[in-house]
């Protein structure tokens, strides 16, 4: 069976600068994979050549066996990917419940959404309590619930999280990752990029080391964590 | 925010709020105290033309961030195209006075030159801004200068160079008594037209869901993409009422003057680009506010005897706001970038 979502020897450019060099990766059914790398080794290109906000010069992206490379970012959404990006970007101005709105913008508004609003409040109480808050005035932590809760509300089949824990209190990444545990649980699969490699190892079942544009490394989590030239590069042990 | 200062928060916001439409009401008190009912429904007219000017130049910079030069030529155009339907097509020549075709007359012509014109723009976009999507900043910039000169030389070519008649189809005589002042109907209908149109914007933009890719795609569009907001479809119905709106108000500015030149954008085009400036560049409101406030400027000037000046003095507070208040009296669109 094809994985859910698949690339192979993909290349990305920004103008003149090759970022991503050939990037393999795959990520199955109702699976978390992590992607870890330093700054500027291409985790967020990564993601957002998934997404289609880059295009990917050659290479082959398909999610279900399904080339989605040639896609626009708003079909891509429609087909099943949902992605959560650096820096949260939620829409200041908007109120929480605007923004998960804006997340359920390709389904019909009935009861099916209804039904996820309720999800995304459960998963994320804090939420509910701001719902007619503008959300360019919660803290770092409530704007990355927000985020994912956002990304959650079009039903993803593979859900992209650009770095989570950026900026968090520990206690709250601890949280924010026992609730990517729990939306996995529920059946989405999970392509998470992190630079907190300790906690993305803890979380994943297998993971990819990402080198300037390359995979340099791949592995189930247990062994990456066990692994020397891992845990000198990127555990600080 | 700290959640003890909520209370005060609401307070404050409250004040806030009210802080506007108290000064423009003072404004507006103010402006017909100082200039008599006449002059003062001069300013509210030609403020409405601009405003309608201005909400173009405002969406699409919003949207793009592009300060579309060729905006206030997509203007002019609609007054040509306006006396060509009028004339033309409709074989007017001078005022209706028989009121069920008069107002039957004026609504072909809205709807067509509204039409007509929301297709131009979007045209535009698709031809001229849309390839350069990448692009640097300033190559769309240039190009909307090229746009601009196109426009020009068309309406040139087949208009010619100098300043034509446009036929006044609501007669000029018919006005109301107000407060023994006579206010021709005209004006008042220039002036519910384009509140009415304004109006019909904003309940656009903050309840359909069009109107909503429309604000988060101007937010940030990488993030509205990944809503599945079809960004250039949402960029291209920017283009189309901008540019409609624009038409409309090719039409009005027909209908009120009597007449229209090729060269009208440049003019009228930078004034209503000031008023979209002064109201906050990307909030609609804000652009209907600075369109008035550019009119009141202007005809408090030549009320004064200073009416040459009114152009300078115009543009001299362009650049006052450019320099202390570069958001404009509404906006916060630059600040929200951070």
């Amino acid at each position: 069976m094809a994985p859910l979502l698949e690339l192979k020897d993909v290349h990305t450019y920004y103008g003149a600068v090759h970022a991503l060099r050939g990037v393999s990766l795959t990520v199955d059914e109702g699976e978390i994979v992590t992607l870890i790398g330093s700054n500027g080794a291409g985790k967020t290109t990564t993601l957002r050549t998934i997404s289609g906000l880059e295009r990917a010069r050659s290479g082959s992206i398909k999610l279900k066996g399904k080339s989605i490379q040639a896609a626009e970012p708003h079909e891509i959404v429609r087909l099943g990917i949902g992605h959560s990006p650096e820096g949260r970007r939620v829409f200041a101005r908007m109120s929480v419940r605007e923004n998960l709105e804006m997340g359920a913008f390709l389904r019909k508004s009935g009861p099916d959404v209804q039904k996820d609003f309720k999800k995304v409040f459960e998963l994320f109480p804090r939420l509910k309590e701001r719902e007619n808050q503008a959300a360019g005035t919660m803290s770092g932590g409530e704007q990355q619930m927000l985020a994912i809760g956002r990304a959650l509300m079009a039903q993803p089949k593979v859900l992209l999280l650009d770095e989570p824990s950026m900026g968090l209190a520990p206690i709250l990444v601890e949280q924010i990752f026992d609730i990517i545990r729990e939306i996995n649980s529920r059946g989405t699969a999970v392509l998470l990029v992190e630079q907190n490699a300790m906690m993305a190892l803890g979380l994943a079942k297998r993971g990819y080391i990402l080198q300037i544009g390359e995979v340099t490394l791949e592995d189930s989590c247990s062994k990456l964590a066990k692994n020397p030239k891992v845990r000198e590069a990127y555990l600080g042990v | 925010m700290v959640t003890s200062s909520a209370t005060t928060g609401t307070a404050q916001r409250l004040a806030a709020g009210l802080r506007l439409p108290i000064g423009i009401v003072a404004f507006l008190a103010l402006s017909l105290a100082v200039l008599g009912i006449d002059q003062f429904v001069n300013a509210l007219t030609l403020g409405a033309i601009y405003a309608l000017v201005a909400l173009g130049y405002t969406m699409v910079y919003g949207i793009i961030e592009l300060i579309n030069f060729a905006h206030g030529d997509v203007f002019m155009v609609g007054s040509f195209i306006a006396l060509f339907i009028s004339s033309s097509l409709l074989g007017n020549d001078g005022s209706i006075t028989d009121l069920p075709l008069l107002a039957g007359s004026v609504l072909i012509l809205f709807a067509l030159t509204i039409g007509i014109m929301a297709l131009v723009g979007a045209l535009i976009e698709r031809l001229a801004y849309r390839p350069l999507r990448r692009a640097p900043k300033l190559a769309p910039l240039i190009t909307a200068i090229g746009v601009s000169f196109i426009l020009q030389n068309i309406i040139q070519f087949f208009f010619g160079p100098t300043i034509v008649s446009v036929p006044q189809l609501v007669p000029i005589e018919w006005s109301i008594q107000v407060a023994g002042a006579r206010v021709p109907l005209l004006n008042l209908f220039v002036i519910a037209t384009s509140v009415l149109l304004m109006f019909a914007l904003q309940l656009f933009i903050s309840r359909t869901r069009t109107g909503r890719a429309m604000r988060t795609t101007s937010m940030d569009r990488d993030a509205s993409s990944l809503m599945g907001v079809d960004i250039n479809r949402t960029i291209m119905i920017t283009f189309l009422i901008g540019s409609g709106l624009a038409g409309a108000a090719g039409v009005v500015h027909g209908l009120y003057y009597g007449n229209t030149t090729f060269s009208l954008g440049f003019q009228s085009g930078l004034k209503a680009f000031t008023a979209a400036v002064l109201g906050g560049i990307g909030n609609t409101a804000g652009a209907a506010l600075g369109g008035f406030l550019i009119a009141f400027v202007e005809v408090g000037a030549s009320a004064f005897g200073y009416g040459r000046w009114g152009g300078a003095i115009v543009f001299s507070l362009l650049v006052i706001f450019l320099v202390f208040r570069p958001t404009g009296l509404l906006g916060s669109h630059t600040g929200d970038r951070a």
